[in-house]
């Protein structure tokens, strides 16, 4: 036996979802942070020279790599791993327990993710993609501050935005305690405390995140 | 009461199986669930139709056999317990009652309600056994042991292996089943010696058995009639991970 084989076991799987999921939730803190340098209102100053550190940055540029790898890694496992549970039960019960005995959005982390996803493609071509292809291209980075001002002036992609949110706030609230309890922290002593941090994070993250398009479509950031 | 129940009939694990519909009349309130069914039976035999299958043994909440899914819960709406000790004042005449077998692809069904739950013996032959000396038997206090240990071994050993856990669980995981069981054996001193061989035996063997991969929903702490704890499931990763991390399991 090896170490590839020990992580594909069951709990190998697991710990591949919890750990590359604590990954993910700390690139979500930091992006946070970084975007939240818009609510100064002062044109974007602060939030450009944050975005130029991290676009131009030897160091956060290697990690975006590791970050694109670990995403990768947690979508193809996650969806490997809802349908192979899927397949383990052939047939299925004609009357199920639904919310008796468990939570819908732990139940519904594969179809979260999807949505995640989903708006995460409509995200990253609106941002990502053409101020990478920019600088790739020797035009240099692009006004970030500008492209969300201008983005965010439409209905739908604010609509979009808020969807994602909260999506990504639903699967928090399972992934968040879930990542720990895979780790073996979800023992009476921690259990409480990692549920209620968990409970908090998934709410004012995808909350400020949230608050980015509204304050620029409400011109409250101008 | 009078009672329309839908029962689960399947000949065996080659053919598909379909729903029943039988009546069932004069049920008192103070029969269990498994009584119920046995006065659907004797008004099968006695009208020269085939009794309904299924496993019963202690009917006093043990021995972990009764497994009925009532209305889409395992052992029925009760909390911590068994079909056996689900009694029929919970129901209302002219109830309409769903009942099928525990479904997961590890758990093949047999007959009707009854399902081979052999794969759970798989697993336990796999690593949960301790290794003892023959001769004298020891001083029951001869090893000390912490008494919070104590007590998290007993809670974990009260699991009767009845699969409620499997059964409800969305992936068809045993998770909870196999967690117990490695918990209330490397708590004590006594499954020290093969701690590490039996995490990573028992999940290599779990997963060999077809049980799905476990995504901490918690369904089956909500259904285990024994109130098996998550907590163990947190314990069954620590194990794996530490004999994992120590090298130590390649001995297994």
């Amino acid at each position: 036996m090896n170490w590839k084989h020990y992580f594909n076991t069951s709990i190998g799987k697991k710990l591949q979802m919890s750990l590359t999921g604590l990954f993910l939730i700390l690139f979500l803190i930091v992006h946070c942070y970084v975007n939240a340098q818009i609510f100064y209102n002062d044109g974007g100053v602060r939030f450009n020279e944050a975005a130029h550190f991290m676009g131009t940055n030897f160091l956060i540029r290697a990690i975006e790599f590791g970050l694109f790898g670990f995403l990768i890694l947690h979508i193809v496992q996650g969806l490997m791993l809802w349908s192979s549970n899927r397949a383990k039960r052939t047939n299925r019960y004609a009357v199920s327990a639904g919310n008796q005995t468990s939570k819908w959005y732990s139940r519904s982390m594969a179809l979260l993710g999807t949505l995640i996803l989903l708006f995460l493609v409509l995200h990253l071509s609106k941002f990502w993609a053409p101020n990478r292809y920019s600088q790739l291209s020797g035009n240099g980075e692009k006004n970030l501050f500008e492209m969300m001002r201008d983005e965010f002036q439409m209905s739908w992609v604010v609509i979009v935005y808020t969807f994602g949110c909260i999506s990504l706030g639903w699967h928090l609230v399972h992934g968040f305690y879930s990542s720990f309890q895979t780790l073996g922290l979800g023992t009476h002593k921690y259990k409480g405390f990692i549920k209620s941090i968990g409970i908090a994070f998934s709410i004012i993250v995808p909350l400020i995140f949230a608050a980015m398009p509204v304050a620029f479509f409400m011109q409250w950031i101008k | 009461m009078n009672l329309t129940l839908k029962v689960w009939k399947q000949k065996n694990n080659k053919t598909q199986g379909a729903f029943e519909t039988f009546k069932v009349s004069n049920i008192s309130s103070e029969m269990s669930f498994l009584e119920m069914f046995d006065v659907l039976n004797e008004q099968l035999v006695a009208e020269g139709k085939e009794p309904v299958a299924f496993d019963h043994d202690c009917r006093e909440g043990i021995c972990g056999m009764c497994s009925m899914y009532i209305n889409g819960r395992a052992h029925g709406p009760w909390t911590h317990n068994t079909t056996c000790q689900l009694h029929m004042r919970e129901y209302k005449d002219g109830d309409t009652i769903v009942v099928e077998p525990w479904r997961a692809n590890a758990f093949p069904v047999i007959k009707d309600l009854v399902v081979n739950r052999s794969s759970f013996d798989r697993i336990i032959q796999s690593g949960g056994y301790i290794s003892v000396n023959t001769g004298n038997a020891v001083d029951a206090n001869a090893l000390p042991v912490e008494k919070q240990k104590a007590d998290d071994s007993f809670a974990a050993a009260m699991c009767i292996g009845c699969g409620a856990c499997v059964a409800a669980c969305p992936n068809a995981s045993a998770m909870l089943f196999v967690s117990a069981k490695v918990s209330h054996l490397s708590l004590l001193p006594q499954g020290e010696p093969e701690r590490k061989a039996r995490a990573v035996n028992m999940v290599n063997q779990m997963d060999t058995e077809g049980f799905g991969s476990c995504t901490n929903i918690g369904a089956c702490e909500a259904e285990c009639p024994k109130g098996i704890s998550l907590e163990n499931i947190a314990r069954l990763n620590r194990e794996y991970i530490s004999a994992v991390l120590s090298g130590s399991a390649n001995s297994a």
